[in-house]
C-alpha cells in the first residue's frame, strides 16, 4: 500500500480498524479528539460502533463491555480523562478481559495544559488503577511506529487478557508523518471461549462469568497468583527496546517517546563528529528493558547515563534500578511540556564527559 | 539534502496548509518528511505556525528550533521566529502584511507582496499559495506539479476546478524570487 501524509490520531485510529478493532467508546479531550472524529466516521463503514460516552467512566466500561463480550474494543484519552478511567483499567486487569487504553499525554497534574507532555509514566507503569496489577504499555515513537504497534497490541490483550497501554504524547497524536498502513479486511480472531456472549442452557458451553469481585481472601489471591504468573510470561517475551549505538559508548541516553527522536538527533550529531553516545529507547514501558538498559551501560566505555524525558524524574527511577548502581546516572527534564532541545542535551553531554 | 521550515502567521492565512502541501509533496517525491503544527487555544487571528522538515534521509528528531527557512505571512511571526534562523538560511517575508524589514545580515531576505498578488489573480484566498510558490522558486525542494497533487488529493475532485488558479498562484510566487 503507498504511503500517506497522517495525522498520529488519525493514523492510530486505522491500524487499529486494520487490527480488527470494531468497538470505540470515548468522550472528546484535547488533543487526541481526532481519535473519536476520526473513528466516528470510520467504524460504520467496517460494521463497527462508535459511541461518544456520556463520561470518560461510561466510555471505560463500555470497553469492559464488549471486550468481555470478546469484541476487540478501544478507548482513547488524554492525560486527566485516563485518571478517570483508572477505576475501570483496575476492573479489566481483575476481570482478565482484553482491552487497547490509548493515551495522548497531556501536561498535568490537574487539568494542566493541553501540550505534549510525558507525565503519566508512573499512572501507566506503575499501576494507576488500584490493587496488585500491570498493563502492558508500549511507547511509540513515530507514527510508522504507532501504527504498526496497534496489531501487536490487540495481540498482546487477547493473548493474555490483559488491559495494554498506548502511552503517546500530544505531539505523536497532532503531528504527520507519511505512513505505511496494513490493510487487512478480514482481520483473524482468537477463539474466546471465556466470552460471555449469553448463556445455551443446552449447550456444553459453561456459563461466562466475568468478575473482578472474589470476597474470600483465598479466591483473591489464585486470581492474583494467575495475573502474576501471566505476567512473568509477558516479562519474558513481551519486552521491547531499541538500542541506538550504544556499543562501545562513552554515554549512554535514556529515552521514549517523541523525547528519544530529539535525543536520537543528539547522539546523530555527535557520533558524526566521533562522539562516542548512544541511545536506549524502552519501547515497552511495562514489562521494563531492565536487562538491555544494565547491559548497555555496564559496557567499560560507558561514563555516565543521562535520562532524559518531558517529565519530572519519572523514567529516572526505572532506569536507576536497571543500572542497579554500576554506572552514574543523570536526569534532564522539565515537566510542563517544555520538550528537551538536541542543542541542550548536546551541551549537557559535553558537560558529563568533561566531569 | 535537510529543508528545516517554519511557516508561520494568523490563524486563517493558510500556514498549516502550506506547510502540510509541502510535506505531502515532498512524501510523493520519495523524501522523509514531518510536520509538526503548533497546537493549542488558538482561534482565527491569533498565531498559527508549523514545522517541516524535508530529507533524503531518515529524520530524528521533528522538532525545528533552528529552520533553514523561515516563511512568515504576518508581522509578530517575523518578530517571533526571526533570531531563530540558521546564518546562511533564508526568510520569505508577506510584505503585504509586514512593513518592516529583516534585521538580521546573516540570511538572505525575499520580499513577497503575497497579498497583492493574490488579488492580482482575483481571490485573495491564495496568499498562501503565492507564498508556498516563492519559497518553492527558490528552494526547488519540490516540483510544483507535485504540490498540486498533494492539493487535489486534499481538496477532492469536487472542487478539482480550483486547481488551475493555485497553479497560477504557485508560479506566481516562484517568479518573485528568480
Amino acid at each position: 500500500m503507498a504511503l500517506k501524509l497522517m495525522k498520529g490520531c488519525e493514523a492510530i485510529s486505522e491500524a487499529a480498524i486494520q487490527a480488527g478493532c470494531r468497538y470505540f467508546f470515548g468522550y472528546p479531550i484535547t488533543p487526541q479528539n481526532d481519535v473519536p472524529e476520526y473513528m466516528s466516521r470510520r467504524l460504520p463503514e467496517v460494521g463497527g460502533c462508535f459511541l461518544q460516552a456520556e463520561s470518560e467512566l461510561a466510555a471505560i466500561n463500555m470497553v469492559y463491555g464488549a471486550g468481555g463480550a470478546g469484541a476487540r474494543a478501544m478507548t482513547s484519552s488524554s492525560s486527566p480523562g485516563i485518571s478517570l478511567k483508572q477505576e475501570g483499567i483496575s476492573t479489566i486487569a481483575a476481570a482478565e478481559i482484553p482491552a487497547v487504553i490509548v493515551n495522548m499525554m497531556r501536561g498535568g497534574p490537574g487539568l494542566g495544559n493541553i501540550q505534549a507532555s510525558q507525565g503519566d509514566y508512573f499512572q501507566a507503569v506503575k499501576g494507576g488503577g488500584h490493587g496488585d496489577y500491570h498493563a502492558v504499555v508500549y511507547a511509540p515513537s513515530s507514527i510508522q511506529e504507532t501504527c504498526d504497534m496497534m496489531q501487536r497490541a490487540f495481540d498482546t490483550a487477547d493473548t493474555y487478557r490483559t488491559p495494554v497501554i498506548i502511552l503517546a504524547d500530544g505531539l505523536i497524536g497532532q503531528m504527520m508523518e507519511p505512513v505505511e498502513l496494513k490493510e487487512n479486511p478480514n482481520p483473524t480472531m482468537p477463539d474466546k471461549p471465556w466470552a460471555a456472549t449469553g448463556y445455551d442452557p443446552k449447550g456444553t458451553k459453561p456459563r461466562a462469568v466475568l468478575n473482578s469481585l472474589y470476597i474470600e481472601t483465598e479466591d483473591l489471591n489464585t486470581l492474583i497468583d494467575r495475573l502474576h504468573a501471566r505476567y512473568e510470561v509477558i516479562k519474558q517475551k513481551e519486552v521491547l527496546v531499541e538500542c541506538y549505538n550504544t556499543e562501545g559508548a562513552e554515554i549512554v541516553l535514556c529515552a521514549y517517546g517523541t523525547v528519544a527522536r530529539v535525543c536520537k538527533a543528539a547522539v546523530n550529531e555527535l557520533n558524526e563528529k566521533g562522539i562516542k553516545v548512544g541511545l536506549v529507547r524502552p519501547i515497552t514501558l511495562w514489562p521494563f528493558p531492565t536487562e538491555a538498559v544494565h547491559d548497555a551501560v555496564a559496557q567499560d566505555s560507558v561514563k555516565g547515563v543521562l535520562t532524559v524525558e518531558m517529565s519530572d524524574g519519572q523514567l529516572l527511577e526505572d532506569i536507576r534500578l536497571a543500572v542497579n548502581g554500576v554506572k552514574p546516572v543523570e536526569f534532564m527534564g522539565k515537566a510542563g511540556s517544555i520538550m528537551p532541545t538536541t542543542e541542550g542535551i548536546i551541551e549537557r553531554i559535553m558537560k558529563m564527559r568533561e566531569a | 539534502m535537510i529543508e528545516k521550515n517554519i511557516f508561520a502567521g494568523f490563524g486563517g492565512q493558510g500556514v498549516l496548509l502550506m506547510g502540510q502541501l509541502l510535506a505531502a509533496a515532498a512524501m510523493h517525491e520519495g523524501k522523509h518528511t514531518t510536520w509538526v503544527p503548533s497546537y493549542g487555544p488558538e482561534m482565527r487571528g491569533g498565531t498559527a505556525n508549523c514545522s517541516v522538515i524535508l530529507s533524503d534521509k531518515e529524520i530524528d528528531s521533528p522538532m525545528v528550533t533552528r529552520p533553514t527557512a523561515l516563511i512568515v505571512m504576518n508581522r509578530p511571526s517575523l518578530e517571533k521566529f526571526e533570531d531563530t534562523v540558521l546564518p546562511g538560511g533564508s526568510i520569505f517575508v508577506n510584505s503585504s502584511m509586514i512593513d518592516v524589514k529583516v534585521q538580521r545580515t546573516d540570511v538572505k531576505a525575499y520580499y513577497v507582496p503575497c497579498n497583492e498578488l493574490a488579488a492580482e489573480l482575483g481571490n485573495n484566498k491564495v496568499a498562501n499559495m503565492i507564498m508556498l510558490g516563492a519559497y518553492l522558486g527558490y528552494s526547488k525542494c519540490v516540483d510544483i506539479e507535485t504540490v498540486l497533487k498533494a492539493l487535489l488529493e486534499k481538496l477532492g475532485e469536487r472542487k478539482a476546478k480550483l486547481i488551475p488558479l493555485n497553479r497560477e498562484a504557485l508560479l506566481k510566487g516562484a517568479a518573485c524570487v528568480k
